[in-house]
């Protein structure tokens, strides 16, 4: 399990060889398997998989090897047999048919014949080999063994008798996902693949052992026995969780999502899926889903047709004039979201944005710039700073290629060949991080600080000095002179700056923090200074492209919190969506006329909404999306819209007209995608450049915890809230306070009390990764929405029973 | 000389005559018909009339939800969803539908049911008499499977060396 056949290093050497007789070449150090692939021969195989060490333990690929003019006695398996100049292999000798057919058998012995009541029937890999080189009789007449299951958590369903005993599953939670949370135990007949413990699997990647396993031991428990893989539509979709836009494959079966897997795409997520983007699909169908129009008439919300809300929403906004204001989460696609802008710019108003989460828009907000160095390259760093963000959290698939950096140092590691692999040594990449709290990385951290919010524009402002930024502003400069000089910091930053290709990873907790601006131009100077690639990562799916549209305005959303519009439209946003959800709540309320419009008709909307808006949700509608590399991925609806929602650009389309703003003539989405093809090629409005318009810095007091307020991984949107199966995984932790022991001693809370924050009652958690100084409450729940933001103080105190 | 031979054979009704002799030939001899639905014809233990789901001896429904009926059927008559059954987690139907204007009675989700679940009994006279009652439902099917399931094991005991 120690080889790692495949890097990314450049193919050094071609080697001649010949397979059935015709002369192949591939690059030299690489296996049989790899070889035959690439020249589209066909060898059976079970355990070896392209982007997973090779285990050599399924013994399925078999082949007859020729060196030197004589045949090699014994049968070697393709895929651990490195290619030498002149072999000649041969995959359909009699020998090797004998081998693979015998192989093939023994394989067959232990598997149940339970194909008809298995999820993988139809799409299994044992069955489809097993038609080629099994025997349609068996020979065994024995008893076959049995092998206990165990509940590895809500979203992957086990049937262990069914394991060949590959261990992709145990190669992919060990070398990909990073948590070692499978293994093989025992041996012979008792050899059984499983948690050691029988704990759940809580890998954000989880759901991709379903993929790697070759036959029904791990399925897709969500999906379990709903429909089989013939009957199932597959529509290319994307993930619309994190700015990643991973490529899948939406499966629909009279219209319904039931499932969703990876599309290949190695320059977004390889093969690999988010198990937030492959199970969201179950928060489509969630019981509050908005099916009908509704408007209030005489104070009740009352069922109508679209033609009547229409003209009664175009109604309300005509009377509020031009005092309007949209919100719009950070998903909808470029066409609705540019459609929006328009609609809310012709009557007169310049209040939209997605940015809901962001506080300081002092420099206007996080301006919706794509990555410096694409994903894919990110992989190949040899140093990151990571700034504020829980990578693993925000976007899985780029921490899986940190982790794969700081792994396999590509600069470092040029052999391809596995024999000159030497284990003893960490080739990886060094990554550094600089947190609010101490996130659990799956990879090892060369360093990492951990300071409060309160705190992290000093922490910065010492790395700043450490790289000799200067800061082009005035009260920058002199911050940065007044910092502390810290050995540490220099050396990160030598280190930086000493790697080939380095990486500043900018994240959730800078974007959230009530100072961001200043982060963000620190972040942006280190960046420079240490010749370093800037990647802040987006909040929400399409951020990039809504920026290129311009669906965001230089004040930003708290200009619409702060001020209710009297007219306001929430554009499928919720009050979790934003960083102070009674804010978004108080703006909601104090409208004149809010227009929800949306996929979720909540209790919240139903109690402040004027009208309803039933719309359809990414995978539902035909629309553009930009991730995060600025790859623009247009898509046509997956599944069937429920009940009489409406693309949203349909909406916008009937009710610009009904309000008579230019622009809105158009026939066919075509024709939007044609207006806004040139902006989505550009880059984001908004952008300052760094060091401009600083605001003054504010201190916090001493004595008071700040709040660290990141958002749950399941809890970033709407639909992933909605999702009962993402709800019930462990990594989808429960509302509570989490504080250190001596803050928790201090304030009286150790002894299993409840705290009670801002008025809110919390369980503590007492926790060793967070700092003195702050609380760590997680964001996105109904139970924490009262308390107040990312970095603001709170009031804590143990609750007296 | 034609023209008299035509004449005679007209004028003396032979043909007429030839007919009601064939008529008063059968008028005598055993009739054909059967006097249904009093008496029927014999019919063949493979005879593919209406459909019926079985059960186990236990009680419990063989159908697994496979779904192998439902995509060998050439005539796209079955429709089945399945899910996890709610007392244990079994793999079950929750809804199976057979169109009986669809079916061609071809027995082939007979023959690739892996559980002899769908069967296809000796019955050939049913008759629908609103409009949907061609749909016959999961329901429907067990009742059928339960009222005739003596029948339906003979049948298939008798040609089961022959399967």
């Amino acid at each position: 399990m120690s080889a790692q056949p495949k890097d990314t290093a450049p193919p050094v050497e071609m080697v001649e060889f010949e397979v059935d007789g015709h002369p192949v070449s591939a690059p030299k150090g690489s296996m049989i398997i790899q070889a035959t692939d690439a020249a589209k021969i066909p060898v059976p195989r079970f355990c070896y998989h392209e982007k997973l060490p090779i285990a050599a333990n399924c013994r399925q690929c078999m082949v007859e090897v020729e060196m030197g003019g004589k045949l090699v006695p014994k049968p070697q398996p393709a895929c651990a047999t490195p290619i030498a100049p002149g072999m000649k292999v041969f995959t359909r000798s009699p020998n090797a048919m004998k081998w693979q057919r015998n192989t093939m058998e023994f394989l067959l012995i232990n598997h149940p014949l339970d194909c008809p009541i298995c999820d993988q029937g139809g799409e299994c890999e044992l069955q489809d080999i097993s038609m080629g080189y099994g025997r349609s009789v068996t020979r065994f007449t024995e008893r076959k063994r049995t092998v206990t299951d165990e509940n590895i958590g809500p979203l992957v369903a086990t049937e262990m008798t069914r394991c060949i005993h590959c261990t992709r599953c145990v190669r992919f939670v060990g070398e990909i996902a990073g948590t070692y949370e499978m293994g093989d135990m025992s041996r012979g007949d008792s050899h059984v693949i499983g948690t050691y413990i029988g704990r759940t699997i809580e890998s954000e990647l989880s759901g991709n052992v379903i993929d790697v396993c070759p036959v029904g031991a791990l399925t897709d428990k969500v999906f379990q026995f709903k429909a089989r893989a013939w009957e199932l539509i597959a529509k290319p979709s994307i993930g619309y969780h994190d700015a990643l836009g991973s490529n899948l494959w939406l499966h629909t079966k009279r219209g319904q999502a039931l499932r969703a897997v990876p599309r290949d795409n190695e320059a977004i997520n390889e093969c690999w899926l988010s198990d937030r983007d492959r199970y969201s699909h179950q928060g489509l169908y969630a019981d509050d889903r908005a099916e009908k129009p509704l408007i209030r008439k005489g104070g009740e919300l009352v069922e109508v047709g679209w033609d009547e809300a229409i003209a009664f929403v175009a109604d309300g906004l005509k009377k509020a004039g031009s005092d309007i204001g949209a919100l719009v989460a950070p998903m909808t696609s470029c066409e609705e979201g540019a459609l929006l802008a328009q609609l809310v710019r012709g009557l007169g108003s310049d209040r939209i944005d997605h940015r809901l989460r962001v506080q300081d828009f002092s420099d206007g907000g996080p301006s919706g710039a794509t990555f410096e160095m694409s994903v894919e390259d990110v992989a190949r760093v040899s140093a990151a700073l990571i700034i504020g963000s829980n990578v693993r959290h925000e976007m899985p698939l780029l921490n899986h290629r940190l982790r794969h950096a700081s792994r396999h140092d590509a600069s470092k590691h040029p052999a391809s060949n596995p024999a000159h692999y030497d284990i003893s040594e960490v080739h990886g990449a060094k990554i550094f991080a600089i947190n609010p709290v101490r996130f659990e990385y799956n990879f090892e951290l060369a360093g990492e600080k951990v300071f409060a919010p309160q705190d992290f524009v000093d922490a910065m402002l010492c790395t700043a000095k450490a790289a000799g930024v200067q800061g082009d502003d005035r009260a920058l400069a002199e911050a940065i002179a007044a910092a502390d000089d810290k050995e540490d910091a220099r050396q990160w930053v030598a280190a930086l700056r000493d790697a080939p290709s380095s990486v500043v990873v900018v994240g959730d907790a800078v974007t959230q923090h009530p100072q961001a601006s200043w982060l963000r131009v620190l972040a942006r100077a280190i960046a420079e200074a240490t010749n370093s690639a800037y990647n802040e990562l987006p909040s929400g799916a399409n951020a990039v492209g809504l920026a290129r549209v311009g669906a965001q305005s230089s004040s930003g959303a708290k200009a619409i919190f702060d001020h209710a519009p009297k007219a306001l439209i929430t554009w499928q946003t919720g009050s979790q969506d934003a960083s102070v959800p009674a804010a978004y709540d108080k703006a909601r309320e104090n409208a004149e006329f809010y227009v929800y419009a949306g996929a979720f008709a909540c209790d919240g909307v139903k109690r402040t909404a004027d009208a309803v808006l039933p719309l359809g949700l990414p995978p539902e509608i035909d629309g553009t999306w930009v991730n995060v590399d600025g790859i623009v991925q247009a898509l046509a609806a997956g599944s069937a819209l429920p009940g009489e929602a409406r693309p949203g650009w349909k909406v916008l389309r009937a009710l610009g007209a009904a309000l008579g703003v230019a622009g809105f003539d158009f026939v066919d989405l075509k024709d939007v995608h044609a207006r806004i093809a040139g902006d989505l090629s550009g880059q984001g409005t908004g952008d300052r450049g760094p060091g401009q318009r600083l605001p003054a810095r504010t201190t916090a007091p001493e004595g008071v915890l700040a709040r660290v307020a990141t958002v749950g991984i399941y809890r970033t949107d709407a639909v992933v809230r909605r999702a009962k199966a993402l709800q019930a995984h462990p990594l989808n932790r429960a509302p509570a306070l989490r504080i250190c022991a001596d803050d928790a001693r201090a304030l009286g809370l150790l002894g299993g009390v409840k705290a009670d924050v801002d008025g809110v009652t919390l369980p503590v958690v007492i926790d060793a990764a967070v700092p003195k100084g702050c609380a760590w409450i997680e964001a996105g729940f109904a139970a924490t929405a009262a308390l107040p933001p990312h970095g603001a103080a709170l009031s804590i105190k143990a609750v007296t029973a | 000389m034609k023209r008299v031979t035509e004449y005679l054979k007209s004028l003396l009704l032979l043909e007429l005559a030839a007919g009601l002799w064939v008529t008063l030939k059968y008028l005598f001899k055993p009739k054909y018909t059967l006097r249904f639905p009093m008496e029927t014809i014999p019919r063949s233990v493979r005879f593919r009339g209406l459909h019926a789901l079985r059960r186990y001896p236990n009680g419990e429904e063989r159908c697994i939800a496979c779904k192998l009926c439902e995509a060998v059927c050439p005539a796209l008559a079955i429709t089945i969803d399945s899910a996890p059954r709610a007392s244990d987690g079994q793999r079950r139907t929750t809804r199976y539908d057979i169109d009986l204007f669809k079916c061609i009675y071809c027995g082939f989700c007979e023959e690739s049911c892996p559980v002899d679940s769908i069967v296809l009994t000796d019955i050939l006279e049913y008759h629908m008499e609103r409009r949907g009652e061609n749909v016959i439902t999961k329901p429907q099917l067990l009742a059928m499977g339960d009222r005739f399931e003596k029948s339906i094991a003979a049948n298939r005991a008798q040609d089961a060396a022959y399967r």
